[in-house]
């Protein structure tokens, strides 16, 4: 039996709100001429959203507070697939198009929260490889498979959206850039580390190998986030406040944080599963019915 | 019993320590040999204009990237698919380009293009593989003015490793 420490969702669900208040509910109410910032500026407000987001989804990855029904899990992604469906409808549908892009462009709204998402979930991985290898909690190595998975996952998706989007701009589908090579590194680096996992039967070399070889390939992920300063490449450098345009702001917004939390949601059913088994792994075999038999 | 299972935990604890700490390093080494180290210099996507005509000798006959900016004013179409030729300047040198195939919808004058071929002896590159890169700028287009020239301007300054070439 697992023992579950009890922790009340609230917390959690207050941050996340508050994340989504700040991120985008105020800009969004803006839009339709009403102010609900309560005077707070629009820096401060940025601000707040990404702190409580991110604080937000933390509190609810390391509760293990999933109970039977999973309920805080399955609301974090009903509330994510909201923000997904409601930033979507507002990028495709109300944003303009971009100047010289045109249509195109609107492909960011996916992928830029794809990529800050999928880059997020692989660091949770690794703060979760330091912290097993720390304290040799089993709950952790659950923790790092399902990050690591859910991560996996994300970059996958971000080179696909990546190579649409570059198809109809750059004019290939992919090219050996800076960028893209280091992020299909990425990609294999912690599909590898899945890899292994299966591999390996022993549960404690399992956790040990995957979170010395985790630590060690997270080094690719500043290389990634450098890639676009240290050489000259063909993906763009990163985007700023003042390099686009307020419009798009809205539904970049929206997206990331609908994407936080159904990643959020998603790691945790997951490290609940991988938890389990784990559990199982290290119980001592049933006695055979025959064994009881004689017992009796 | 209860002692056995628990310092066999704190045995292993003290072990997966030391793993944490073997990573560590690992990584670490791993990160300053490629962020000090000389793989920055000699890792490279593409050569300006001038790296080209700095190479001497070796920018012949391989096979090579050549990335800049389309002149303004130099592309000339060739028909159909057969091609289209334009200049790729950096900040001091211009080179030739002779690409075949059809050019990506987004190409035009002053854009960042990256061509892939080979510099020939007649003084120009011939690519087979043209790709148009833009910067990080997304503008939302102004009401009246769906192309602002100073803009655009700004736009393709931006375009990464042209600045600082």
């Amino acid at each position: 039996m697992i023992v579950m420490r009890e922790r009340s969702i609230v917390p959690g669900i207050v941050l996340l709100l508050l994340a989504a208040w700040f991120g985008f509910a105020v800009a969004l109410a803006n839009h339709y001429g009403l102010d609900v910032s309560f005077g707070i500026s629009t820096g401060l407000q940025a601000a707040i959203a990404a702190i409580a987001g991110i604080v937000g989804a933390v509190y609810f990855l390391v509760s293990d507070n999933l109970g039977p029904s999973l309920k805080a899990a399955r609301l974090l992604v009903v509330l994510g697939i909201a923000c997904f469906l409601l930033g979507s409808w507002y990028g495709l549908f109300v944003a303009p198009p971009e100047k010289f892009m045109g249509q195109v462009q609107r492909i960011m709204y996916v992928h830029v929260p794809t990529a800050w998402n999928g880059l997020l979930a692989i660091t949770f991985g690794f703060v979760c490889a330091c912290v097993f290898l720390f304290k040799s909690d089993w709950k952790w190595d659950a923790r790092l498979e399902a990050s690591i998975e859910v991560g996996v996952l994300l970059s996958f998706l971000l080179c696909c959206q990546g190579a649409i989007w570059a198809k109809p701009t750059w004019g290939v589908w992919w090219d050996w850039d800076p960028r893209l090579t280091t992020t299909a590194v990425l990609v294999f680096a912690f599909l590898g580390i899945l890899a292994l996992r299966r591999f390996v039967e022993d549960p404690l070399r399992r956790a040990v190998w995957s979170s010395v070889a985790t630590i060690i390939a997270y080094v690719d992920v500043p290389i990634v986030y450098f890639s676009v300063k240290w050489w000259n490449s063909l993906h763009q450098q990163q985007s700023s406040p003042q390099t686009v345009s307020s419009q798009f702001y809205l539904p970049l917004r929206m997206n990331a944080f609908g994407v936080l939390f159904i990643m959020t949601g998603f790691i945790m059913l997951r490290s609940r599963i991988a938890r389990e088994r784990v559990e199982q792994e290290l119980a001592p075999p049933l006695p055979r019915a025959v064994e009881m038999q004689e017992a009796v | 019993m209860t002692a056995d299972v628990m310092s066999a935990t704190a045995l292993t604890r003290r072990k997966t320590r030391w793993f944490m700490v073997g990573a560590f390093a690992v990584a670490a080494i791993a990160f300053v040999v490629i962020a000090a180290g000389g793989i920055n210099k000699n890792l490279v996507y593409y050569w300006t204009p001038s790296d080209l005509y700095g190479a001497g000798d070796k920018a012949y006959g391989a096979t090579i990237r050549l990335g800049g900016m389309v002149a303004k004013g130099s592309i000339h179409n060739l028909g159909g698919t057969s091609g289209v030729e334009f200049d790729v300047k950096d900040a001091t040198r211009v080179v030739h380009v002779k690409s075949n195939g059809v050019p990506p919808q987004m190409f035009r004058e002053n854009i960042g293009v990256v061509v892939e071929g080979t510099m020939t002896r007649g003084g120009y590159f011939e690519s087979n593989r043209l790709m148009v890169s833009h910067g990080n700028d997304y503008k939302a287009p102004e009401k009246g003015h769906p192309v602002d020239k100073q803009e655009l301007q700004r736009l393709m300054r931006s375009t990464e490793g042209l600045s600082n070439s």
